[in-house]
């Protein structure tokens, strides 16, 4: 084959591929909304589910992931910022640095379940915390973990070290010249890594099989040392083990596009905010 | 570091690291230091819990006997059965097989990205890789579960109708995104005058990155589909709700199959604690986790590998 006529047909392969990528998005999406729209209404969003879930809404399993991802902004945000400032500005040993980084690395790999086995182990039955919200918040918190340092690491690490020089020679000491000169301007940065590292807690559901969600309440949590539905497990759970599977179909779609639009619309925010603060400092 | 102000020799800057700072700046050193020693623990805190959980099954069945075994039946009364093989078996038979499409597709969306795309199809393909990502699993196994079977149903004619292809699919639908991002990193990383050197010397632009651009990059390229790989045979609510969880040792595409993930999150919804079972599952989870850990050093050591390249 002629040079150029091979290129041509490489060179529709490759189109091709980011072709069907695309498409896989946009069948996905597409199924699940219309599937999910026809049964999505108000009540559905506010009322409680009535016989074994086949009837009524999903607010249990809605205020449920809103409660996770509260515990996790609140145990993952400030240790992973902290962690990336030590890592950042602080870490000066090359071998302490290592063991760091192996250990955020590898923590990122882990499968999500074997977070759950940790939570079952560590938070249900050594700290006694039970199958509550707590439970799985500090387990999806350790998951989450990673996700915030890493993104957080980059943000401070993309400040210029003029910056610091600058400040610490007028005579601010380290903590000042972090505190009022660094991260004011990672905090966007910092901010989108949150978004994300939320929204992939609101997701999960693996770790929260084993650390207690239950298959269906007919009243909010009480507490966060009381049991809970999430939304991803309340999906799972209908979709595989309800009653009637067919006839709850509906139902299914609408959790899952619930599920989707709260997800998604996260990571639409992340994405957005780092390109405008991109666009904003360009050092 | 930047903020580096301590003398050049390494053991006199331990010695004065510290010495001008006020007890606020330690006590946040200090702090920091303890925030940071969270992933430390929390990393060694997965590996023991695994390690105790998993410690009385070494006493109660015979290891060999588990890594060898071809039955996984244990919710038998009375002689339960407890082989792993069936279950790393369906792990693998997903994976590769999500590997096996994801990395032709890949591969060939990232050299279309990193090298062919328009800057403004750029800016969209690429957020919208990022959105693939974030879309939660119990999704991707919601579609694969509904909607996907049915196709593969029509298209294949299988055995049961939820199957390790219809798993393996969506994996690979999971797995491309964290592939192209880290393979186009690699690609972006290679300088440009390589590529002008080949143009100028008549090569064709898929002469260039064939010749060029790839072999330039290609432990970043193993390093992205290690990666994916490795989440691949991590993944639990796409192949629970996608594969049928059908615990038998075969090798047919086109039949259900149960991973390793799936067993433990199906069974601990029904194991009595501290029993055989219970810890068996442990067990599981140790060897998963062994599995990951090293794939993910593999994957560490070939991306350091590209990273001193250029």
């Amino acid at each position: 084959m002629d040079r150029r006529a091979r290129e041509v047909v490489y060179f529709t392969f490759f189109r091709a591929c980011a072709l069907i990528v695309m498409l896989s998005l946009v069948v996905l999406i597409g199924y699940i909304a219309t599937g999910g729209l026809e049964r999505l209404s108000l009540e559905f969003l506010t009322e409680m589910p009535r016989r074994a879930n086949t009837e009524g809404g999903i607010l249990p399993a809605i205020v449920g992931t809103f409660y996770l991802m509260l515990i996790v902004v609140t145990v993952t945000v400030p240790i992973g910022i902290m962690s990336a400032i030590y890592l950042v500005e602080y870490e000066q040993s090359s071998w302490m640095g290592r063991v760091f980084k192996l250990a955020v690395y590898n923590l990122a790999g882990v499968p999500s379940i074997v977070y759950g086995l940790l939570g079952l182990g560590i938070f249900v039955v050594y700290l006694g915390l039970g199958f509550s919200l707590m439970s799985a918040g500090l387990t999806l918190s350790i998951m989450t973990l990673p996700l915030m340092i890493s993104a957080s690491q980059e943000a401070i690490s993309a400040v210029p070290g003029s910056v610091r020089e600058a400040s610490m020679a007028l005579g601010a000491t380290k903590w000042q010249t972090i505190l009022h000169h660094v991260l004011p301007y990672a905090l966007p940065g910092i901010f989108t890594g949150m978004i994300l590292s939320v929204s992939r807690a609101a997701g999960e559901t693996a770790p929260l099989m084993l650390t207690g969600v239950a298959m269906s309440l007919q009243r909010l949590p009480d507490g966060f040392f009381d049991s809970f539905m999430a939304l991803p497990y309340h999906i799972y759970y209908m979709a595989t083990q309800s009653s009637d599977l067919i006839a709850t179909r509906p139902l299914q779609y609408a959790a899952a596009l619930v599920l989707l639009l709260l997800v998604l619309g996260m990571n639409i925010i992340a994405i957005v905010l780092r390109k405008r603060y991109r666009e904003k400092y360009k050092w | 570091m930047a903020l580096n102000l301590g003398g050049r020799n390494g053991s006199k800057r331990r010695v004065r690291r510290n010495a001008h700072l006020s007890p606020r700046e330690r006590s946040i050193e200090l702090t920091l230091t303890l925030a940071t020693w969270t992933s430390v623990l929390a990393l060694g805190a997965v590996f023991g819990e695994l390690l105790l959980g998993a410690l009385p099954a070494f006493y109660s069945i015979n290891i060999i006997d588990f890594f060898s075994g071809t039955v996984w039946n244990p919710s038998h009364p009375v002689y339960p059965l407890y082989g792993i093989l069936p279950l790393l078996v369906g792990t693998l038979m997903v994976s590769f097989g999500a590997a096996l499409i994801a990395i032709p597709i890949g591969l060939g969306c990232t050299i279309w990205l990193a090298e062919l795309a328009h800057p403004r199809l750029k800016a969209i393909f690429k957020p919208a890789l990022e959105i693939l990502a974030g879309i939660p699993s119990v999704i991707f196994g919601f579609f694969a579960l509904v909607i996907l079977s049915e196709w593969i149903a029509v298209m294949f004619d299988p055995v049961t109708k939820l199957n390790a292809l219809n798993g393996a699919i969506m994996l690979a639908v999971m797995m491309i995104p964290i592939m192209v991002t880290v393979a186009e990193d690699a690609m972006h990383a290679v300088p440009d005058s390589l590529r002008e050197a080949s143009l100028a010397l008549g090569a064709t632009r898929w002469e260039t990155i064939r010749h060029v651009v790839l072999p330039a990059s290609l432990s970043g390229i193993v390093a992205a589909v290690v990666l994916g790989f490795g989440r691949a045979v991590g993944e639990t609510m796409t192949v629970l709700m996608a594969t049928g969880n059908a615990s038998m040792l075969h090798f047919d595409l086109l039949r259900s199959v149960q991973t390793m993930t799936a067993a433990i999150a199906i069974d601990f919804g029904e194991v009595e604690f501290y029993s055989e079972h219970y810890h068996v599952l442990f067990l599981v989870g140790l060897t998963l986790f062994v599995i990951t850990f090293i794939i993910n050093l593999l994957a560490d050591w070939v991306t350091r590998r590209y990273r001193e390249e250029y």
